[in-house]
């Protein structure tokens, strides 16, 4: 079996502040190299600013890597002709961190939905409301809300919202920032189990990351480990958690809060 | 006074995103109102002065205000309320025009360098700097010197001194609005970049050049006065506001009248003006948390 | 004791439908809480109940068109109906605030740690470079690593952990004497997590500080809060000690909310969710929110249940399940 998505070698670093002549780089990606086959999900984990949303955004064809490469289904990222691009855009779909900002706030949600309907010109008027509509309720969201605005709805609403969206063109490839960050466990449990069936339905891969090890632990076949950059740790879900090797890796799974109230409490 | 009204409208533009609509405060009401009153009053000048502005009646050399009169005449015997009218006909004109011409330029720029950043950017930003950097009136007068006088020429050279001012709050909104997540979201849902520019980015982005904008046009009427009363805008006989001033200097002390209503005029326009660009700032900054 | 933060029958509505068909959202429906100072009060409930509308209307954030009812104190000071001016002088000083939509918060075009320093600048007299050391030491507080070299960076340069500990880092500048913090920590790993709590456990040592912790992670709240409100559908549903909440869930949501944790059930296919669908806020909602959804609706239940006290919870529920577990 090929793999749908090849990263190999990827290096970003940006120059960040400081004069010219002492010019100060963040090494946000040094020599990062991992396969996904179609269909898996690969939890990517890591300390805050080790990099995780920059490898994202160069999956998404985003933000083009210093040095190495991205092949997608065979086609090298960096040698995308025009059309090869276009259909790169609607095999790969985004989901983003921050629900606040990742929805134009001057849109309905549901015009959100249907953007890359309308992009790509996907059916007729009539069939992609009907398409926003079953997106809607795919995501447990009441279809009613379509027409609201973002500000009138929670965060994790709309974080429903962008889940939708990314569904819109049924793609093969999920990237997902942080997706259920922000939403409490039972919604979080929803999103998490949609993404689930979407697997066994769709067969939709997905990049997903997170700095919660244990939505990683429920959702994903393979683990990547960032830190300071580098992919210190690769490898099957249950291998790594079993048997972390890096200090990092073993540092979150020692940290796992305690499920139980554990402070002395002053005023009780 | 210029950069300092750039910054206010980056952070007006900070809380982009809706949650809070205000109720306009009075002095936003009176703004709107004032300026409405004026533009009216300038439209319908043919109507509201009675008398010819340019008619010359010796007889009333600086004649003192009366009911035929109500602001008096003026060195050469033309009614000053009539003068008025018509002056503020023209200011406003060449403010406007001015401030609109350099708006629909500068927009387009600034979404361009903004966006797409880059060589496109340094092209673009270092050309306005150049702009940027010379005296405002210089500039215009430079301009005139070159073309001749008259108003159409003031309006564009006001329009070249405003341009660099509003494609820079454009560049820094849009590079702003750029970055948000509903942006690179629209991207990689394959939106191509003149759908993203024209749906997403300008929609969000063209707030605080619109208050700007506003802002300017009081500078701009001010400027277009400056001009005539150099003898470099508006070219008499045509009544300007500037020119008017010009008239009533060297009789300031017996016919007071001359200056005072036209001087009145410029005034209330620059007020009205910034009245409803501060009303605008307050629209346009949904979360009102800014202040 | 004294209460920091009383609310009183504390009701928030917002204005939406369409012409014809004006309707309002009943977004939070009369809550009623006290936090001492010292106290953290921990809010949960799922996403959409009106914790954050809850938040916003005690700091005065809720758009004018908002209708809001009851009461809420601040330090014996009521806040709602407060003019703008107040509001302002409130806000980073007396009370602060760590928003939830941490990006959107900060200033785009700002160097981050300008923006802490202008906060501190703001409330206390300091000079410019006072306020500057200030604002680094808070960095280092929230575990920036190498802060001096991150302070003249915009927004855009950090990443969405690092943003979010510079707007904790500009919320606990002052000292406030209440601090409420929306989702402080959805973008940080266990570790930095569990500094940041500490930071703020800290705070309450050291000021008196009383906190309003709004999460969803209930990992968060058995770390760190003392009682914890569990909202539904703009209710307060139950209130308690955070052992006995945990001990001893009384309200049929808070025992599904419990359950759907996937800490709680590891190992497990498919996770536990809360079958049904929130109920439409908009319409008019007869008797218990919950009831659609409640394993154990009893016909009682299209009465709005009164809040009971059990011991040091306070529940409202009709048909209370008996002893520790089902
Ligand atoms: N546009 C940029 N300019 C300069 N530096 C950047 C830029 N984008 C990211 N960085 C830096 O790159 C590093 C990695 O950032 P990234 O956003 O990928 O981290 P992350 O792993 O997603 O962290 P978090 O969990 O906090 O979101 C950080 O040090 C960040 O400051
Ligand atoms: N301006 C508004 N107009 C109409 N409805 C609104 C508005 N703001 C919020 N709502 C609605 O009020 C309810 C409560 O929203 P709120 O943001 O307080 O939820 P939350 O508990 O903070 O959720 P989350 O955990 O997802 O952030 C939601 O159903 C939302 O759709
Ligand atoms: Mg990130
Ligand atoms: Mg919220």
């Amino acid at each position: 079996m090929t793999a749908l998505l090849e990263v190999d070698g990827l290096t970003k670093t940006f120059a960040a502040g400081g004069p010219p002549w002492r010019r100060r780089f963040v090494h946000a990606l040094t020599e990062v190299s991992f396969a996904l086959e179609a269909g898996r999900t690969l939890g990517v984990v890591g300390e805050s600013g080790s990099g995780k949303s920059t490898l994202g955004r160069c999956l998404l064809a985003l933000s083009t890597p210093d040095a190495g490469s991205i092949r997608f289904d065979g086609a090298d990222l960096g040698s995308l002709s025009r059309s090869g691009l276009a259909d790169f855009r609607r095999r790969v779909q985004p989901v983003f961190q921050d629900p606040y900002a990742s929805l134009d706030p001057r849109w309905s949600v549901g015009r959100s939905v249907r953007e890359a309907l309308d992009v790509f010109r996907i059916g007729s008027t009539l069939d992609r409301e009907q398409r926003v509509r079953e997106l809607f309720d795919r995501v447990g969201l009441n279809p009613e809300l379509a027409e609201r605005m973002p500000r009138q709805l929670s965060g994790g609403q709309r974080q429903r919202v962008g889940i939708a969206a990314a569904l819109a063109t049924e793609p093969q490839l999920i990237v997902a920032d942080e997706p259920v960050s922000a939403l409490d466990v039972s919604v979080q449990a929803q999103i998490l189990n949609l993404f689930r069936d979407l697997q066994r339905d769709l067969g939709v891969a997905a990049v997903f990351i997170t700095h919660d090890l244990s939505v990683v632990e429920h959702i994903s076949h393979d683990i990547a480990v960032m830190h300071l950059g580098r992919l210190v740790e690769f490898g099957r879900a249950s291998e790594v958690l079993a048997r972390p090797q890096h200090p990092y890796t073993r540092s979150l799974l020692a940290a796992v809060p305690p499920a139980i109230p554990t402070r002395t409490h002053p005023h009780n | 006074m210029i950069s300092q009204s750039i910054t206010a409208t980056a952070i007006v533009l900070a809380k982009s995103a809706p949650r809070r609509r205000h109720r306009l405060p009075v002095t936003t009401t009176v703004g709107v109102a004032l300026l409405a009153l004026l533009i009216l009053a300038a439209i319908a000048a043919p109507l509201l002065s009675g008398h010819n502005p340019e008619t010359v009646e010796t007889a009333r050399v600086m004649g003192a205000p009366n009911a035929l009169h109500p602001f008096g005449s003026d060195v050469l015997g033309r009614d000053v309320l009539s003068r008025v009218l018509f002056g503020l006909r023209v200011s406003l004109l060449v403010a406007l025009s001015s401030v609109a011409v350099a708006t629909l330029i500068a927009v387009p720029l600034g979404l361009i360098a903004g966006y797409f950043g880059g060589w496109l950017d340094s092209l673009i930003s270092r050309s306005l700097d150049m702009l940027l950097v010379l005296p405002a009136l210089l500039l215009a007068i430079t301009l005139i010197a070159i073309v001749g006088p008259g108003s159409t020429v003031a309006a564009l050279a006001i329009a070249i001194i405003y341009l660099p001012i509003l494609a820079r709050v454009m560049r820094t909104s849009t590079l702003v609005v750029s970055r948000q997540e509903y942006v690179l979201g629209s991207r990689s849902r394959g939106a191509s970049a003149w759908r993203i520019l024209s749906s997403h980015v300008a929609p969000n982005a063209i707030g605080p050049v619109i208050v700007q904008a506003s802002v300017l046009s009081g500078f701009a009427l001010q400027l277009e006065a400056a001009l005539s009363f150099l003898g470099l805008g508006t070219q008499p006989p045509t009544p300007s506001l500037g020119g008017m001033l010009a008239d009533g200097r060297d009789v300031l002390t017996q016919a007071p009248w001359v200056e005072i209503y036209p001087g009145l005029a410029i005034a209330l326009a620059v007020v009205a003006f910034s009245l409803l660009g501060d009303g605008l700032r307050r629209a346009l900054d949904p979360t009102g948390v800014a202040s | 004791m004294t209460a920091s933060l009383a609310l009183d029958g504390l009701s928030v509505g917002f204005p939406t439908g369409a012409l014809g068909d004006p309707r309002i959202v009943s977004a939070v429906d009369g809550v009623s809480f006290t936090v001492a100072s010292g106290e953290i009060f921990g809010l949960v409930g799922e996403s959409g109940c009106g914790k954050s509308t809850l938040a916003n209307a005690i700091m005065g954030l809720l758009p004018t068109s908002t209708i809001i009812t009851g009461s809420a104190r601040v330090h014996d000071a009521e806040v709602i109906g407060l003019s703008d001016a107040a509001l302002r002088q409130m806000r980073g000083n007396t009370a602060a605030m760590v928003f939830q939509d941490a990006s959107t918060s900060l200033d785009p075009t700002w160097p981050v740690g300008d923006q802490i320093a202008e906060t501190i600048r703001a409330h206390q007299s300091v000079t410019r470079s006072e306020a500057k050391e200030k604002a680094l030491a808070l960095m280092t507080e929230v575990g920036l690593t190498d802060p001096s070299e991150r302070y003249g960076d915009a927004p855009h340069r950090l990443s969405g952990g690092m943003r979010q500990r510079i707007v904790i880092a500009a919320a606990l500048a002052n000292n406030p004497k209440l601090l409420i913090a929306d989702e402080p920590t959805t973008a940080l790993d266990v570790t930095l997590q569990a500094q940041i709590l500490q930071l703020i456990d800290r705070l309450r040592v050291a000021h008196n500080t009383a906190v309003l912790l709004i999460t969803h992670d209930l990992g968060v709240i058995a770390q760190v809060c003392d009682r914890v409100g569990v909202m539904y559908a703009g209710q307060l549903v139950e209130v308690a000690p955070v052992a006995e909440l945990f001990a001893n869930p009384r309200h049929p949501y808070t025992r599904a909310l419990l359950a759907a944790r996937p800490g709680a059930q590891s190992g497990a296919e498919r996770l536990a969710v809360i079958p049904g669908q929130v109920p439409d806020l908009s319409e008019e909602i007869a008797g218990c929110r919950f009831a659609s959804r409640c394993p154990r609706r009893i016909d009682a239940c299209a009465v709005t249940p009164a809040r009971v006290s059990l011991g040091d919870s306070e529940v409202a529920c009709w048909n209370l399940p008996t002893g520790g577990t089902e």
